[in-house]
């Protein structure tokens, strides 16, 4: 199992990446390369050229302020999970990185990678969405920041377009008054999730004022669902949005049902970790 | 249509390997077949099975995920430098021995450098942790409890030696 041949760029400057980009239309960018390679080798994709940006300077942060934490392209998961600064602003980013594959992918493939990759059986992509986080994206003709509900196309497909480079994920921080949790089932610890659901909700006082749920396995894009009118229900709720499907690994009735004993669960987590805020 | 080749300079264990190779090289096939190195093994090919672990600048990721070409420039530690210098298995490798953490062996390098790097990160792991470290190399031979048991006599093996050695200085 081998990839096709391709030609193999490695940038030292963004600038040159993205000349590099236009100039070539069969280009794909390769950071992490812990989904891409896989892709290669199974000939289910075969670029002609491979713009390693590896070596871009400037692009491994994690940056936490007040609004909240920033990625570099070149963050590896590992570094992301691991950062204490990033957990204590966003505290979702390592509930769902710790069920990112294995440590060992984690040592090497990007958050941002695995956000513009697009899976929808991935959990960061879901992450971003649930959040309302975004993407700066950068090219020749110059830099943008796409919101993350207009990131996702389809399976497998990001709203980037082709010549542009990822270069910055913004997850906003977790405010005072919210909670977050995050729960998958997979067959085994991380392998793909037979369905994943994450949860965010916000007080005010006692009363829950907002309450999203975000899914995972479950739909061609990242879905999230507003169940604040819905919270002695969420599962009933959600469902209407949702796709589970056939596959090998878990049949559609076996996906419904994890969602309707996950979904309450994680809410109710959630809640709890904003009870528990609100009252430190 | 000739493929390009590329000159890679791969600082592997305690050498340098010149290769000259195409960009599509994987890491692993690099390290088999152009350094001669076939103690990393190539199992699934596409990032599941943890066979091909090699340590890149000490940290554990898969070689069948890197292409050699990208590689440059980093330590690559494969299973044959886990050994110490004088040729003492470490103490990963005589754990292993001990606790028969191995039969057919196949997956066995990759279980040798995920571990050798885990014990440095974490030198004195419960047997959940120990778990932890080795749940992404599969193994379909043992079952994974003499495996559990050979990390956990490593860890133990690691302080022996380190203490014989404080009692020599």
């Amino acid at each position: 199992m081998k990839p096709a041949p391709f030609a193999y760029r490695r940038p030292t400057t963004l600038d040159e990446a993205t000349r590099l980009l236009t100039e070539a239309p069969g280009a794909k960018v390769l950071a992490g390369g812990q989904s891409l390679v896989p892709l290669l080798s199974m000939r289910l994709a075969a670029p002609d050229t491979l713009v390693d940006i590896n070596h871009l300077p400037d692009l491994g942060h994690v940056s936490v302020d007040a609004t909240g934490v920033r990625v570099g392209a070149l963050a590896r998961h590992a570094e992301v999970l691991t950062s204490v600064a990033a957990r204590r602003s966003q505290p979702l980013l390592a509930l769902a990185l710790a069920n990112v594959a294995h440590a060992t992918i984690r040592n090497r493939g990007t958050t941002v990678g695995s956000i513009v990759h697009a899976d929808a059986a991935a959990e960061m992509p879901m992450v971003l969405t649930l959040l309302d986080g975004s993407v700066d994206v950068v090219s020749t003709r110059g830099r943008r920041t796409i919101a993350a509900a207009d990131l996702f196309a389809g399976p497998l497909e990001s709203t980037l377009a082709h010549d542009e480079i990822a270069v910055e994920a913004f997850f906003p921080a977790l405010p005072e008054h919210g909670g977050v949790a995050f729960e998958e089932v997979a067959r085994r610890h991380g392998d793909y999730a037979l369905v994943g659901v994450a949860a965010r909700v916000l007080l005010e006082g006692d009363t829950v004022t907002s309450a999203r749920l975000g899914f995972v396995s479950v739909s061609d894009v990242p879905v999230v669902v507003d169940v604040t009118d819905a919270l002695d229900d969420p599962a009933a709720a959600a469902l209407p949005h949702l796709e589970p499907a056939d596959d090998i690994h878990a049949s559609a009735d076996y996906r419904t049902q994890l969602i309707r004993v996950l979904s309450p669960r994680v809410l109710e987590r959630a809640i709890a970790m904003a009870q528990g805020r609100n009252h430190v | 249509m000739s493929e390009e080749l590329h000159d890679v300079r791969l600082r592997v264990n305690a050498g340098i390997q010149q290769i000259r190779v195409p960009a599509r090289r994987l890491l692993s096939d690099a390290l088999r077949h152009d350094c001669g190195l076939t103690g990393t093994h190539v199992g699934c090919e596409h990032g599941v099975c943890g066979a091909c672990t090699v340590l890149v600048d000490g940290v554990p990721m898969r070689s069948c995920l890197i292409f050699a070409v990208a590689a440059e420039g980093a330590q690559i530690t494969t299973v044959e430098g886990l050994t110490e210098p004088d040729d003492t298995l470490s103490p990963v490798q005589q754990a292993f021995r001990e606790c028969h953490g191995l039969q057919c062996g196949f997956c066995t390098p990759g279980f040798l450098t995920t571990i050798a790097a885990g014990l440095e990160e974490n030198p004195e792991p419960t047997e959940e942790e120990a778990r932890e470290m080795i749940a992404g190399n599969l193994c379909r031979c043992t079952g994974y409890h003499n495996i559990v048991k050979s990390v956990l006599r490593a860890a133990e093996i690691t302080r022996e030696r380190e203490s014989a050695a404080g009692e020599e200085a």
